[in-house]
């Protein structure tokens, strides 16, 4: 196999980022994936993308704006009742610092 | 004939009431979902008051419109007011939206019924609805095989007649590929053509939602009851709707289709191969011109696909953090404890790959080297639909290198799943309209699908073409025997 691209430390770096609590046990496994993954995508080298503008959306549309009006939200109460874990108006969280 | 219009010249003839037709489906769905699995979600009792009010109205001698009464399936990534909406995902297992997308909020106003919401891959990631926290959905032509993916359920659901038409919805085929292995008619709009408020959003850049119907005229008709602009979606486009129903004309005269050269080479399935080619015979003889042309870079579009929707994906679902809904893990002494066993219990290893690929594509040091590489590539796949539009009012490949593979066949492998989409992703990437329809079936009796690719805006256009093929072919009359 080809030299690796991602490294479990890069893995366990991305995971921590990305808020995902990985057992150890996974790394080995999800590593070998990703660096399948990220060595397919890397054919993307082969091509020369100099002085190649970026595409950030499929269909330009720019600038879109709209009148600036409130609109209270009709009902506030399906909005609160979702919460995992509420106490009165407010989304109760565990211990933050 | 259009399912659609035929459900409504029973209504209005009163050969048949709202209820009727709707118990009918319902019924249809307790038969074949121990089998099938197409659903999460049914709503039967909501559908069947839904019902009640159109027989009201109709004995009222009310006029109501084609979708009135019609009882459609909606894809479990659409939010729904008061209706559990899950993206086959165990982090939203429990959540009741608060407010109604775009898209079913205009159905409810043409009076369609909603008979349930369909199986996904998780948050619409995947190719065989196998990535469901919930279990993944048969194809109704043959159990073992996959329906495809991700909006397999609908796609099941109007092969096997379980609704009249459904919504899903594509960011890399999610539409036509369950369409090709289903059977049925799929398409995805031009970016923007249709709102994506309430969508469940995946790859914001890339996200469509549209029509999964047994006729193109049952499609066209879905496909005008969505459309249009709308002021919660920015992406969305201005532009007037045509009665897409006008377009569907059996003949092809002065069509210029072209054939994507790229696209036909190794690695298809032989009966896919000899499908397409006799597709192409059709619509000569129907009046197009077939013209050879070429998209070189149309290859790349599946590793840029594999960079820029992980990374949309990677900012999209940070918001499933446990705070405000959703799944919240239990035991967490902290707030960051409590964010990393949300979201470690709360996805599917599929999810979590992607969004690990995407955070590290746009992390410090390789953002350059991969999204902003993908970005230019993306461009240039543009470039080439560009130079082809030029020749061609119209493009054809196969929607999918295979037939519908055996349920496991690719799990083990996620790259290998990744190939299936390798027809359908660069249409997305282009923000392109396409559509599958079938045009054939294998050895195996399973269906085959053909891709028409328009132009921006071109519904109208792919939709002539699709029903000219479509009333000189037998394929949509065939029905799996389950």
């Amino acid at each position: 196999m080809a030299t690796k691209v991602i490294t479990a430390e890069d893995v366990r770096k991305v995971a921590h980022l990305a808020r995902l609590a990985v057992d150890e046990s996974e790394i080995e496994a999800l590593t070998q994936q990703l660096d399948s993954i990220l060595d397919y995508v890397n054919q993307l080298s082969e091509l020369d993308v100099t002085d190649i503008p970026p595409t950030t959306r499929a269909i330009e549309v720019s600038n879109v704006t709209r009148p600036d009006v409130l609109e209270p939200w009709p009902n506030r109460e399906d909005l609160l009742a979702i919460a995992p874990d509420r106490e009165d108006d407010f989304f109760r969280v565990p211990k933050i610092m | 004939m259009s399912v659609i219009q035929e459900l409504h010249r029973q209504l209005v003839r009163k050969e048949r009431s709202a209820t009727e037709i709707t118990q009918a489906y319902l019924d249809r769905i307790a038969a074949v979902e121990p089998t099938l699995h197409s659903f999460l979600t049914v709503t039967g009792d909501r559908a069947l008051a839904q019902a009640a009010e159109v027989d009201q109205r109709l004995a009222a001698g009310e006029e109501i419109g084609l979708l009135t009464g019609i009882p459609l399936a909606i894809k479990d990534n659409l939010c729904t007011y008061g209706v559990r909406t899950t993206c086959a995902s165990k982090m939203l297992e429990h959540f009741v939206p608060p407010y109604e997308s775009t898209v079913t909020q205009k159905l409810q106003a043409a009076g369609a019924i909603m008979v349930g919401k369909t199986n996904l891959d998780e948050f619409a990631m995947g190719s065989s609805t196998e990535n469901s926290a919930f279990g993944f959905t048969a194809n109704p032509w043959n159990p073992e095989r996959v329906s495809g993916g991700s909006s397999g359920g609908s796609a099941a659901a109007v092969a096997a007649g379980e609704c009249a038409a459904a919504l899903g919805s594509d960011t890399g085929g999610s539409i036509r590929q369950p369409a090709a292995f289903c059977g049925v008619v799929g398409l995805k709009p031009t970016y923007g053509l249709v709102s994506r408020y309430g969508l469940v959003a995946y790859a914001s850049s890339l996200d469509q939602v549209g029509p999964l119907a047994p006729t193109v005229t049952d499609a066209a008709i879905l496909l005008g009851a969505i459309a249009g602009h709308d002021p919660k979606d920015a992406t969305s486009l201005s532009v007037s709707i045509p009665d897409y129903t006008q377009a569907l004309k059996p003949d092809l005269k002065g069509m210029r289709i072209g054939v994507i050269q790229e696209t036909v080479g190794e690695g298809l399935q032989p009966e896919v191969k000899s499908a397409l080619e006799a597709a192409l015979k059709t619509l000569e003889a129907l009046g197009a011109t077939i013209v050879e042309l070429s998209c070189p870079r149309f290859a790349y579009g599946l590793p840029t696909y594999y960079i820029i929707a992980p990374s949309e994906a990677s900012a999209n679902l940070a918001r499933y953090d446990g705070v405000n809904f959703g799944f919240r893990a239990e035991g967490a002494s902290d707030l960051l404890e409590m964010y990393m066993k949300t979201r470690a219990q709360g996805f599917g290893a599929e999810v979590k790959r992607r969004i690990m690929i995407g955070t590290y594509a746009l992390s410090a040091g390789y953002y350059d080297a991969y999204y902003l590489r993908a970005q230019k590539v993306r461009t240039l796949i543009k470039e080439d639909f560009a130079q082809a539009f030029a020749q061609a009012d119209v493009l054809v490949c196969p929607t999918a290198p295979t037939t519908a593979f055996k349920a496991g066949e690719k799990t083990a492998d996620p790259l290998s799943m990744y190939l299936s989409d390798l027809m359908t992703i660069p249409v997305n990437l282009a923000g392109l309209p396409g559509l599958s329809l079938p045009c054939g079936f294998d050895r195996e009796g399973l269906p085959i699908g053909l891709q028409l690719i328009g132009n921006v805006l071109g519904e109208e256009t792919l939709f002539h073409v699709a029903y000219a093929y479509e009333q000189a072919t037998p394929w949509h009359q065939q029905q799996p025997q389950l």
